[in-house]
Order: C-alpha cells, then sequence, then structure tokens
C-alpha cells in the first residue's frame, strides 16, 4: 500500500515537471486517493462538502449502479479550487493514474486560466460545506421535509441565474417621465436632477422638503416605473430579493444554491473545451514519459475508452481534444489562404492553443474553430424526430455548427426572464420564454410552476410560444390555465 | 524541480456516509411515490405478467426533477457517424410509437419514456398493498386451522444483540449489584448487568377459510375485462397466502357452465359462448354444501364478471346471492363497467339485496383494482 503511494508520488512528480516544461500553469496540487463509492459521491454532488439533498442520492445510485454494472466508470475527479483537489480512484493501476494525472493538470490549468473561471470562487469547498451545515441547521430547527421541500421548489428554478452578472450594468436610471409636468412645478425639477448622477449629487439630500415636492397639484405619472426596470434574467436573485413572504432561512437557502450555480456555470459553459484541453494535455504528456509495452497498450485501451463517441450524442473529449489540435496545426502550418489572408505566419500552433484556452468559452469556440474540414472529418451531423424515427436531417458543416452552437446557448437552458413582478397590479410574477425556436416540454413547465408558486406566493405566469403562436401559461396556486395571446 | 507543491494521500473514508444517506432518503421517497400511486401500479400489466420474475420495474412520476426546460422531441440534436452517414439515415426509433395506439387517452405531451423507474420485489409491493387488508368478519369459533405467524418478545436472557438490551432490567440490575457491594446508586454498568430481550415466533391460530374466486369468461368478456378480472384475483390469491397460511382458494369459472378449473388455468384460459352468472353461484353452493361446512369454515365468494347476464337469468341470481349470505362471511361482487351501455346489468339487479355481507364494486379502469382490493378486504377493527 505504501509502495502504491511512493509509486504514485513518483509518477506525479514527474508529470507535473513535464506538465511545467509544455508551460501548463496551475494551482499546488492536492491529490487524493479514494474507493469508487466516495468518488461517485463527490460525481454526483459536483463536491465532496455540498450539502444533503435526495436527488444527490438518486444521481449517486445512478452512478454507482452502472459502476456496479460495469458499464462507465469515472477515473478521476476535479475541483476548481486553489490548492486544486484531485481524486483518484483506489484501484487504479500507475498508467491509469498516470493518464489521470496528466489529465488532471489539464483541467487545473484551465480552471485558473480560462477567463470564465476568472470569478469563481476558489475557496468553494469551505463554503460549501459552511452552507451544508447551515442548511443541516435549518433542518433542526424547521423540520426536515419542510428544508427538503423548499430545496425541492428552488432546485427546480437554479439554471435561472445571471451567470454574467459581474459584468458592470448600465447604470440604473429612473425612468421619470416628464408627462402631465410641463415645468411649472420647480420642485419636480430639482427631484429630476436629484436623480442625474453627479459628484455633487449628496448636496440634494440636504433638501429638507423632498417628501413633499409634487404634493398632487404636478400630476407626474407615479406608476411609470416597472419592477423590474429591465427584464431580469437572474431569477433566483429576482425571488431572493422579492418574493414577500420568505423566511430568512428561505433567502439564504436560495442565495446558497444561487452561488453554488455560479460557481459551476463556468465548468457547464466550457465542457467540450476543458475537456478536450485535459485530453489533448494527458496525450502530449503520456508520450513524453516512458511507458513499457504492457502499459502502452493499456494506455491506449483507456484512451480510445476515453474518446469513443456514439451516434446520439457528441463526446466532449473527443471534440474538443480535435478542434484544439486543429487549432495547431493550422497556426503552425497555415494554407496559402490563411497566411495571405489572416497575414498568419506559421509555428504559433502552441501559442494560440494558449491563447484560445484562456479566452473563449464552448459556444464561442465552436463557432470560431469548427471548421468545414474537421465537420467532415467527424462526420457531424444533426438529427431529429420524424414521426416515431430519429432520422439524420443535416450535414451540410455550417448548418451543423450553427446547430452544435445553439444548442449550447445559455448552457443548453432555455433563457426566461422575469418580465413583471407586480403583474396585474396584484404582485403576480411574469416571467417571459426567449423563444428561439424551441418550444418548452409543457408537461415539465407545469409541474414546475407549483415550485415557483411556492417562492413567489402568488400567481405565476410564463410567456412562451407552441405552434408559432404566443402563449400564456399561468398558474394561480391551484389551478393551471392557457391562453393565446 | 517543479515549483508546484503536491500532497498525495489516502484517507479513510469508511465514515463518508452522505451519499448512502442521500441515496437512502431518494428510496424512501420512492417508496412514498409507490404508496400514492398504488391504484395505478396494481394493475401494471408488467406485474401480472412478471411470471414469478422478482424485481420489477414501476414508474415513478412525482421523482422527476422538474425544471424548465425544451421539448426534447422538438429539438435538433448533434451526433457522430463513422464517415458513412447520410441524410436520411435513423438512428433509432421511438419504442413509443407502436404502444400509443393501444392506450386511451392521455397521449400528448407526456414524454412518456423519461420518467424514473424504481427497481422495487414483488413482495415489497405486496407488502404495501396488504398493509391494511385483512379477511372481513372472520368469526373465530370456527375450526382453527388457518394460521399466522406473530413475534412475541417473551425471554430476558444474560445474551442477545445489542439492538435487544432492555434498558429498564439493565439498569435494575446495575443497582441492584451496587446496593449488594454496599455503595447504592447508579454507577457505570458492567457487562454482567446487561440483559436482552429475546422473542419467541408463535403461530397465531385464526380460523380457517376458504375463499372462492369467480369468473366469468364469456364471450362478452373482452381482453380489457378478462385482465382486470385477474388483476383483482392475481392480488387477491397472494394477499391470502402472504398474510394466512392455511386458507384454501378454489377457481370457478364460468359462462353459460359453471366448473372448478385450477389456478394456472384460472388465469391463462379464455372462453367464449354465452353468459349465465347463476351457473357460478349454483355450482359455489353446491361445493360449499359438499365440501366446507359453514359451521366449521369461514366462506368468502367473490365474483368478476361484465355484467352482461342473460336477463332472464337475473332474478335467479339474486335469489342464489341471498342464498350464499346464508352460509358466507362475505360476498363480492365486481363488474367492470365495458365499453357497451347495457341497460340491464346484474349490478342493476343486486341493488335490491340489502346485507352489509354483500359488498359490490365498479370497475371502470385499471386504477379501480386497488380501491376493489380495498373495498372488498377492509379490516374490521
Amino acid at each position: 500500500m505504501a509502495d502504491d503511494l511512493i509509486l504514485v508520488e513518483e509518477a506525479i512528480e514527474k508529470i507535473i515537471s513535464k506538465a511545467k516544461e509544455f508551460k501548463l500553469d496551475f494551482y499546488d496540487m492536492y491529490f487524493e486517493i479514494c474507493p469508487a463509492d466516495i468518488i461517485y459521491t463527490f460525481g454526483a454532488y459536483g463536491m465532496p462538502t455540498r450539502f444533503s439533498h435526495w436527488t444527490f442520492g438518486k444521481a449517486y445510485h445512478k452512478m454507482k449502479t452502472q459502476y456496479d454494472y460495469n458499464l462507465s466508470r469515472i477515473y478521476e475527479m476535479v475541483i476548481n479550487s486553489d490548492p486544486c483537489y484531485a481524486f483518484l480512484l483506489e484501484g487504479n493501476s500507475l498508467v491509469q493514474n498516470k493518464m489521470v494525472i496528466a489529465h488532471v493538470l489539464g483541467h487545473c490549468d484551465f480552471f485558473k486560466n480560462n477567463a470564465r473561471f476568472k470569478h469563481t470562487s476558489r475557496y468553494m469547498v469551505e463554503s460549501m460545506s459552511s452552507s451544508a451545515e447551515r442548511i443541516r441547521s435549518y433542518e433542526f430547527k424547521y423540520g426536515r421535509d419542510q428544508v427538503e421541500s423548499f430545496l425541492d421548489s428552488v432546485i427546480s428554478l437554479q439554471e435561472h441565474i445571471d451567470p454574467n452578472h459581474y459584468i458592470k450594468k448600465e447604470k440604473k436610471q429612473v425612468k421619470t417621465q416628464k408627462k402631465n409636468c410641463s415645468g411649472g412645478c420647480g420642485k419636480c425639477v430639482i427631484k429630476e436632477m436629484q436623480q442625474k448622477d453627479s459628484p455633487y449629487d449628496d448636496l440634494w439630500s440636504l433638501e429638507k422638503n423632498d417628501n413633499e415636492s409634487c404634493s398632487g397639484k404636478c400630476k407626474r405619472e407615479q406608476n411609470v416605473k416597472k419592477f423590474p426596470e429591465k427584464p431580469e434574467k437572474d431569477m433566483l436573485l429576482f425571488l431572493l430579493h422579492n418574493a414577500k413572504e420568505l423566511d430568512d432561512w428561505q433567502r439564504d437557502i436560495i442565495s446558497i444554491i444561487r452561488d453554488e450555480m455560479l460557481y459551476f456555470w463556468p465548468q457547464m459553459e466550457t465542457k467540450i473545451m476543458n475537456e478536450g484541453w485535459a485530453s489533448y494535455w494527458h496525450t502530449r504528456i503520456m508520450r513524453e514519459i516512458d511507458l513499457d509495452e504492457a502499459e502502452a497498450i493499456e494506455y491506449a485501451k483507456m484512451n480510445a475508452g476515453v474518446l469513443a463517441h456514439s451516434r446520439v450524442s457528441l463526446n466532449p473529449y473527443y471534440l474538443g481534444l480535435k478542434i484544439f489540435e486543429d487549432i495547431e496545426k493550422r497556426w503552425d502550418s497555415p494554407g496559402e489562404e490563411e497566411k495571405e489572408k489572416y497575414g498568419r505566419p506559421g509555428g504559433q500552433g502552441k501559442q494560440k492553443i494558449f491563447e484560445v484556452r484562456a479566452t473563449e468559452n464552448d459556444q464561442s469556440f465552436l463557432r470560431n474553430y469548427l471548421t468545414k474540414e474537421l465537420v467532415e472529418e467527424l462526420d457531424l451531423y444533426l438529427f431529429r424526430r420524424i414521426g416515431y424515427d430519429w432520422k439524420i436531417t443535416d450535414k451540410n458543416w455550417e448548418d451543423v455548427r450553427d446547430g452544435l452552437v445553439n444548442n449550447l446557448t445559455n448552457c443548453s437552458f432555455p433563457y426566461i426572464v422575469v418580465e413583471d413582478g407586480d403583474y396585474n397590479k396584484q404582485g403576480e410574477l411574469y416571467l417571459k420564454h426567449c423563444y428561439e425556436g424551441v418550444e418548452l416540454d409543457v408537461y415539465y413547465m407545469e409541474k414546475t410552476f407549483p415550485h415557483l408558486f411556492r417562492i413567489w406566493g402568488r400567481p405565476v405566469h410564463l410567456e412562451t410560444v407552441l405552434d408559432n403562436k404566443a402563449v400564456l401559461h399561468s398558474y394561480n396556486g391551484d389551478k393551471h390555465s392557457r391562453k393565446y395571446m | 524541480m517543479s515549483g508546484t507543491k503536491y500532497t498525495v494521500s489516502r484517507d479513510d473514508w469508511t465514515l463518508h456516509r452522505k451519499g448512502e444517506i442521500d441515496r437512502q432518503r431518494h428510496r424512501e421517497k420512492v417508496r412514498e411515490a409507490i404508496k400514492k400511486n398504488l391504484a395505478d401500479i396494481v394493475s401494471e400489466e408488467s406485474i401480472i405478467m412478471s411470471d414469478g420474475q422478482n424485481i420489477i420495474k414501476v414508474p415513478v412520476r412525482s421523482l422527476d426533477e422538474y425544471h424548465f426546460r425544451f421539448n426534447f422531441k422538438k429539438q435538433k440534436h448533434a451526433g457522430q457517424g463513422n464517415g458513412k452517414s447520410k441524410v436520411g439515415d435513423v438512428l433509432g426509433s421511438d419504442p413509443q410509437g407502436a404502444k400509443q395506439g393501444k392506450e386511451k387517452g392521455g397521449a400528448g405531451e407526456e414524454p412518456g419514456n423519461d420518467y424514473y423507474e424504481a427497481d422495487i420485489t414483488i413482495d415489497e409491493l405486496a407488502e404495501m398493498i396488504f398493509e391494511d387488508l385483512g379477511l372481513p368478519n372472520l368469526d373465530p369459533k370456527k375450526k382453527p386451522e388457518l394460521s399466522s405467524d406473530s413475534v412475541e418478545f417473551k425471554d430476558i436472557r444474560k445474551k442477545g444483540i445489542s439492538s435487544n438490551i432492555d434498558r429498564k432490567r439493565t439498569l435494575y440490575e446495575a443497582l441492584k449489584r451496587n446496593a449488594l457491594s454496599g455503595k447504592p446508586g447508579l454507577r457505570s454498568i458492567t457487562q454482567e448487568d446487561l440483559r436482552y430481550k429475546t422473542w419467541d415466533m408463535t403461530v397465531k391460530y385464526e380460523s380457517s377459510a376458504v375463499v372462492l374466486a369467480m369468473m366469468d369468461t364469456s364471450g362478452s368478456m373482452g381482453p380489457f375485462e378478462k385482465y382486470i378480472a385477474r388483476s383483482f384475483f392475481f392480488w387477491m390469491v397472494r394477499f391470502l397466502r402472504t398474510k394466512y397460511q392455511n386458507v384454501q382458494i378454489l377457481f370457478l369459472a364460468h359462462h353459460a357452465l359453471a366448473h372448478e378449473t385450477s389456478e394456472e388455468e384460472f388465469f391463462t384460459k379464455g372462453n367464449s359462448g354465452g353468459t349465465k352468472c347463476s351457473s357460478v353461484y349454483e355450482l359455489a353452493l353446491k361445493v360449499i354444501q359438499e365440501r366446507y361446512s359453514p359451521a366449521d369454515y369461514n366462506i368468502y365468494a367473490f365474483h368478476f364478471s361484465d355484467g352482461d347476464n342473460l336477463s332472464s337469468d337475473n332474478e335467479k341470481c339474486v335469489r342464489l346471492v341471498q342464498e350464499m349470505l346464508k352460509v358466507c362471511n362475505m360476498v363480492g361482487y365486481g363488474e367492470i363497467e365495458g365499453p357497451y351501455y347495457y341497460t340491464s346489468t346484474l349490478r342493476t339487479a343486486f341493488n335490491k339485496i340489502n346485507n352489509p355481507e354483500f359488498v359490490t364494486v365498479s370497475i371502470r379502469d385499471k386504477s379501480g383494482v386497488y380501491p376493489a382490493l380495498k373495498k372488498f378486504f377492509k379490516q374490521s377493527s
């Protein structure tokens, strides 16, 4: 046992220095060797320290069953943290471990350097652990069933966050319309000036009679203010701030789930790149470290397994790897056209892939670098359901690329915004699905409404498109209704 | 040296049980969901036709994790071929397609194949179904042949399994020991003080019982009607055999004529021809008279039919049922409402009978089987 560890340590040492030669840049590494159960637990939860919930138990059960029946096997689990935690499966052979270690370093380099991860907390292991602790304490205090069912509700809406919330929004402007106030009301003018941003803003609050402005004569439209002012993508944040009847513990749970989703989001939107990058590097590194014949064969087998593809889905490891290799090739030895048109001198392959890994996400990665040649070489296609059959419908490379890119929009979740938090002037919630050609699953929608209702506490509505007609689905806590608009 | 620090370790994870605990919770929820849907599950074809298969798959919709999502079937997906794919190639077909015609109603938006399927053994399912079922009006005075097992904690011993520690007695022993040694009060508890409860299996004798399963197998009983009747009897038989050890079950099938059949025949063979329900009641009365004295046996009779009886025969049936009520603890009649509308069914004729020991149910669809079981086997408390 101790010997194993020493061998693994030696391998790590060697692979890390190889990776450094290749200019990979990662955090300090913390490797932990653990049994399959534990890896599957982490896989199901996304993080060893995350809170408890039956849905994770369900995922765990599924993964474990597949493992027990030898249907699939994960070899590793890496966590975006500093130091970087990586878990190796107990019982992996030394070659398997070598490949996994090399792969893991690729992930860690990606976590550290890709722009989408810039704002993720590197201390999530600890903060998830403390969130889990709080949720447990709520269970003690308010009862397991109550906390569990509230979690059910929040989890059902967890994709509806705004991953771009770190990008600065335009300055808020309170809309004050000039209607009805023909300028005669001096106080209104003052108030309006007050709302302009200037270095002297604070002076205006010296004005004592603030509340008395517009005492009737000036009928400035009061209700013109929309709520929210602009459609709000971050539904969880909106609920957190505006749902009226939530207790503090419930708001805390919403904010916990939201933080965790913000943390996981970059991983979801760079899946192809991240796996491709890690695969690219484990391939490179394994090529450079000495393997004996038996090891080489075992490695080749395992690598083929990782890169295998299926007719009805894409393997992110394979697709990502192929694109990175293609970029490298094209920037190392550009064709005539590329040389002329883009002024590519050649020999820039490595530099280019490092740049790509730092700046793109899956959508832009595919849009910018999935070429006609690659689509044809990989035999990619689009398929859909016709009658009861699933048929290939398109092989045109641009359609395939665009189809892929479109499917990845918003991490493949419907884009839904909060349009009005005071609909019907009754505090009802009006959501709008930004329809882009694919309908929602109505059955699921109707089953999700009660969750939303439980959080919002008042009737909820969702505008979407069915059969090319705008339709408004509503739920009043008791019944569903649907009307075409 | 690389400059990057690393550690590698192997910890003891045996206490890390979170996955297992949440998995357990999920399982509990699956059980709850199954319980809530027993009415639908009881008549699942896969169970009735399972032929002794031990683990069955039960659809559990309520455990889906609902969220706003796209309609999978209306989306374009991407895939990867082996280099030879062409537009128009079929990658797969939905098995739902063939079935759709058979299922009445409910089609449309339901995605059909993506609900969670729970694995459950028939025994577990049976336990849930039978939880509060029992043979009603059991008369204990009759010949005690019918036995059921029960567990009773009867004895106290010095050795045993720790979950069975008798706390009170253990404390008492400790007090006693301390008092004897001259230092009264409770100090430590020693191995010597431990007392365990142990149990005995006792056989509880109940009265003997015989159950007559009677089914209409005439031509008007279509596949659906037969399926419903058989679902009912399937669970009834299973229930009686699980809960009672010596209950006797007789199978009587009839069209215009009635005859006693083997259990296998009863569940598999179809018949045709006209209907005379009185024939089966006559046979039942004969069997009772010849083989099961009402003085010694609790007698139950359950008859399933679509109610489409020869109308001249209905009066006779009423009379015979009244006859049977004199010797039976209970007579049950289940009518499966077929797609046709009959002006006069057997049940209408039975409305005249006003006796609490005569119980009737109507079953319109598959979900009616479970309520029928519950109505017929209501535990008399």
